[in-house]
Order: C-alpha cells, then structure tokens, then sequence
C-alpha cells in the first residue's frame, strides 16, 4: 500500500464530509476536554489528600512564647515537658507508631515548601511556627487515647486530630469527582457512537470505490485504512482543542483565579497538566481507532 | 435455431457433462471447477445452484446463459469468494475457495478480472484514472502503473481519451474502460456479467471483439449474458443454467441450447 495514495485518500475523505469532520472534532474534543478535566481534579484531589494526610497524623503542639491557651500559662514548653511527653508517648507503643520531634525551624522549611509561590510563604518566619510532636497512630481512628492523655497538659497548647473534618471534605470531592467521571464517560461514549456513525455514513458514500477496490483485490487494510486514519486525524484535532483547553484551565483557572483566592492548599503543576495532555489525545485517538474498526469490520466487509 | 442447439447437446462430441469424479487438479490447465456445489442462500428454501459440476480450463471462453434467477450471478459470486457453497467444493487458481482464508482473498482476487453490465466506473475519475485505480489500491509502484495503464487503453482502443470523465463517454467506451481496469493487472481469468446489457448489439459487438482478443490473449473468459445473439455467433463454449441446475455443458455452443 503506497503511504501517498492512502494519504491523498484521507485527505480526501477529510474534506468530501467537512461538516461531519468538524462535528468529531468538536465532539470529540469537548468530551475529551470534560475527560481531562476529570482526570485533573482527580490529581488535585489526590494532591490535596496527601498534602493533607500527610497531617492526619496526630499533632501535639507545644507551647511557645506567644502561645494563648490555659495549659501554656507557665509559658514556652520547657525540656523536662518535652521529655516527659515524648517518654509517655513511647510507653503508648504499640498504639502510637511512630513519633517524631519537629522544631519550628523544621516547621518553617515545611510550610514554606507547601505553600511555595504563596505569599503566605514569604511573610512565615520562625517564632510564628509552633513546635510539635508528630504521633502517626497505627490506628487513626484510636484518637480519643491521645487526646484524653495530653491535653490540658502544662506545656502543650493544643492536641489535633485534622481526620475528621478531612474524611468529609474528601468525601464531598470524592463525590464530585464521580459525578465529573461520569459525565465525562457519558460523553465519551457520545463520542464513540458518532464516530461509529460518522464511518457508517462515510462507508456508505464511498461504497463505489470500496465495492471496486474490494473486487480488484485491495487488502482489508488497504481499503478500511483510510477510514481509520481519517477517524484517527479527527480525534487527534479533537485531542489537540482538549489540550488547548487543559492548558487555558491550568493558565487561567487554577494558576489566576484558584491558587490566588484559595491559600489552604497547593494546586497541581504543570507537571500534572503535561502528563495529562498525551492521555487525553491517546484516549481520543485510540477511542476512534477502535470504534471506526469496529464499524468498518460490519459495513465494509470483504 | 434452438432445435439446432438441442441437436448438438444431444450429440456426442460437443457435449461434456462432467462425471462424478474429483480428483483435482488432474490437469493443471484448470483453472475453474466446481464440484458439487450446492448454494442455499440465507432465508431461502430453494438453492440458487443445485449440484452444480464444472470443469473451466485455461484459455476457455465460456458462456453462462439462463433465465434471470437462474444462479449464473451465484455461479460468479461464488467464483470470485464473495459467497461461499452450502456444500460442494470451488476452486479457483488452484485454490480451495472453501477453505480459504479471509484475509487471502483479495490476493486470490488479484487474478480475477471483474466487468459488470453498469460498469462501475468513479465518476470524478478520469479514463486513466479509473484504470489506475485498481493499481494503486493493491499498491503498485507509481512508475508501473505509468507505463502499464497507457498500454492497456491502447489495447481497449481509448487511446487518446485518457483524459476523458466516465460521463464524457458513450456506453461502450465506458465498458472498456471498465473492461481495461479489470484486465491492467493482466488477470488469469476475467468474469463478465452481462457486459453487453446496456449496450446496443453493434456497441456490444465491439465489446466482444475485446473478450475475444482479451482470452486470445491467454486469459480464461467467462461470460454471464442473455444476450443470444452474440452467443450464437461467438460459438463458445455454452453453459445453461435453469433454476440453479445445470442443463446444458457444450462447446462451441448457441444460446437457445435446451428449454
């Protein structure tokens, strides 16, 4: 099969049914734009449950200089508090798994880290950050034993455990997320069966030139080729206009509206976007590939 | 003239219904045979061939007559492995038709010409863009099909009208352009349907003088017509097809053969 004959027939084909080209790739890339966005909210909730779980461990913080509450009355934590609170940790092995000791100059690095490119950032300085023990229970539900253990202890401002307010939260955005694969499903399986469509009506239009080439022996490839590059040409347009939108999303989404009005949290890198780019066009390109086989094994048939 | 006809299917040496046996290939000059080959299409109760057995040899020109309906489509159909037999075996080229495999078809087509009575021609074709296009589907070299498509209009007399539309053309230049797309892959055998059908009996003389100088060539010829004039005076080999049976085998045969 000569690469420039196939060509000349895609572009043939391409052209011959301008509108049914230009709806593929609009559908295609609409739904292909809904896919991709799934899959980013999918990496920013991801994103987001790391970063916060990553705190779901439960935190001790010890009181400092400035520190307001009750328990923090004879002021900063002395070294004998610590000690005695990380000893009394100790002796709740097995329940506490793991316990660690950040500074506040630990506390700094982290939180600039987190929250690089925010402003917050660049105003934290050291005093402001709390020391803390950080205890990671082997069961986190069994927070109740810490809490009752330490707080209103002398020395120690506050006991928390961020779990339960987060389990909801993700569980709302968990919700979403479905809601936001669904959709994107639903239309990708639109795009599917216009696609199929579209070769159906494709394979009937040129059924002259298929019936002949049939006869004088092209090879299944040969004469259902075309089609399929044609399909395949459409949905990469469609994958490219997804693409564009990803990034519009990224640009001026989430880098000019959502990173500045919510500080809380970070927002996915272009790191995310760049991964998630050839994914979408595959799914769209590979989505067409197969359902135009599909179709063109049933219409054009040898 | 259809008492003469039954006259020489009666007599000895003209008539060759084939045996029982089926062995094959016992000559290698074959290049058709059929060998029992019933065909029940779907949905239907009676066959379009019953029991049919031909032998078609290299270099033959044959004519398949017989009322509308009666299997000669099938008969071609079932040559070029567009359909299969309910039972019965087919070989072409020395294929086993039945038992060959999908994705072989289109070489053994390759070997097949294909002429139909409407011709089949692209229409935003040019003459030699038709003839070429059989060419480059199968993906030939666009320097042979440069040097071959101009022989091949020479020798279906349209030199000179390469550059014509399919609707520039009469009927009869259609069907060589038609009959020199199914030859320019210098084909085995060439299948015919009713070639003539659309044509008026002095175009369509033109046209057999073509198959004629076609199988001359070496290329076996089958033709399906209902066209008794030409048959009577090509005197070919005739095969009489009625009702899916096969009545009448004869060389050198006239259309009205047997009722």
């Amino acid at each position: 099969m000569r690469s420039s004959f196939v060509l000349a027939e895609v572009r043939n084909g391409l052209r011959r049914n301008l509108t049914m080209t230009f709806a593929v790739i609009v559908t295609v890339g609409v739904s292909l734009s809904l896919f991709g966005a799934a899959l980013l909210v999918r990496a920013q909730v991801g994103q987001m449950k790391d970063y916060w779980y990553d705190r779901v461990q439960v935190s001790i913080f010890l009181c400092g200089p400035v520190s307001e509450a009750p328990s923090c009355a004879g002021g900063a934590v002395t070294d004998v508090q610590k000690q005695q609170i990380l000893s009394d940790l100790e002796s709740l092995k097995p329940l506490v798994e793991t316990v660690y000791y950040e500074s506040q100059q630990q506390a700094l690095v982290r939180f600039k880290q987190q929250f690089k490119g925010s402003p917050l950032a660049a105003n934290a300085t050291v005093d402001q950050m709390p020391e803390s023990y950080r205890v990671k229970l082997k069961d986190p539900t069994k927070f109740a034993v810490i809490a009752s253990a330490f707080s209103g202890r002398p020395g120690i401002e506050d006991v928390q455990d961020q779990r339960q307010s987060l389990d909801r939260l993700f569980k709302a955005l968990g919700g979403l997320q479905a809601l936001g694969l669904a959709i994107a499903f639903a239309m990708l399986l639109v795009t599917v069966l216009l696609i199929a469509n579209t070769m159906r009506v494709a394979s009937f239009s040129r059924r002259r030139e298929t019936s002949i080439m049939r006869l004088v022996g092209a090879s299944n490839t040969a004469i259902r080729l075309p089609f399929v590059l044609e399909a395949a040409t459409s949905a990469f347009g469609g994958g490219v206009f997804a693409a564009l939108s990803l990034v519009a999303v990224k640009v001026f989404l989430i880098d000019h509206t959502l990173a500045t009005t919510f500080q809380f949290t970070t927002f996915i890198g272009w790191g995310v976007v760049l991964w998630t780019i050839p994914i979408v066009i595959g799914t769209g390109v590979l989505l067409a590939v197969v359902a135009a086989s599909i179709t063109l094994r049933r219409y054009l048939r040898v | 003239m259809a008492a003469f006809g039954r006259a020489v299917a009666a007599g000895f040496p003209g008539f060759r219904r084939l045996t029982a046996d089926s062995s094959f290939p016992r000559k290698s000059a074959l290049v058709i045979r059929f060998e029992n080959v019933t065909k029940v299409h779907k949905g239907q109760q009676r066959p379009a061939l019953r029991d049919i057995s031909v032998d078609i040899e290299k270099g033959e020109f044959v004519f398949l007559v017989g009322a509308s309906g009666s299997g000669k489509s099938t008969f071609l159909r079932l040559t070029l492995r567009e359909e299969r037999p309910t039972s019965g075996l087919v070989y072409v080229a020395g294929k086993d038709l039945t038992k060959l495999a999908g994705w072989k078809v289109p070489v053994l087509r390759r070997q097949i010409g294909t002429v139909f009575q409407d011709f089949r021609l692209l229409p935003n074709r040019t003459v030699a863009g038709n003839v070429a296009f059989a060419l480059e589907v199968i993906g030939k070299p666009a320097s042979e099909i440069a040097s071959v498509v101009p022989n091949v209009l020479e020798l279906v007399g349209l030199e000179g009208k390469e550059e014509r539309l399919p609707d520039q053309l009469s009927g009869g230049e259609q069907q060589r352009v038609a009959i020199a797309r199914a030859f320019v892959n210098r084909p085995q055998i060439l299948l015919a349907d009713e070639p003539t059908g659309n044509l008026d009996p002095e175009t369509s003389i033109g046209i057999m003088k073509l198959l004629d100088r076609i199988n001359r060539i070496g290329t076996t010829v089958v033709m399906a017509t209902h066209d008794a004039a030409i048959v009577d005076q090509m005197r070919k080999r005739v095969i009489e097809l009625d009702s899916g049976r096969l009545i009448r085998d004869q060389s050198r045969g006239v259309y009205g053969g047997a009722i």
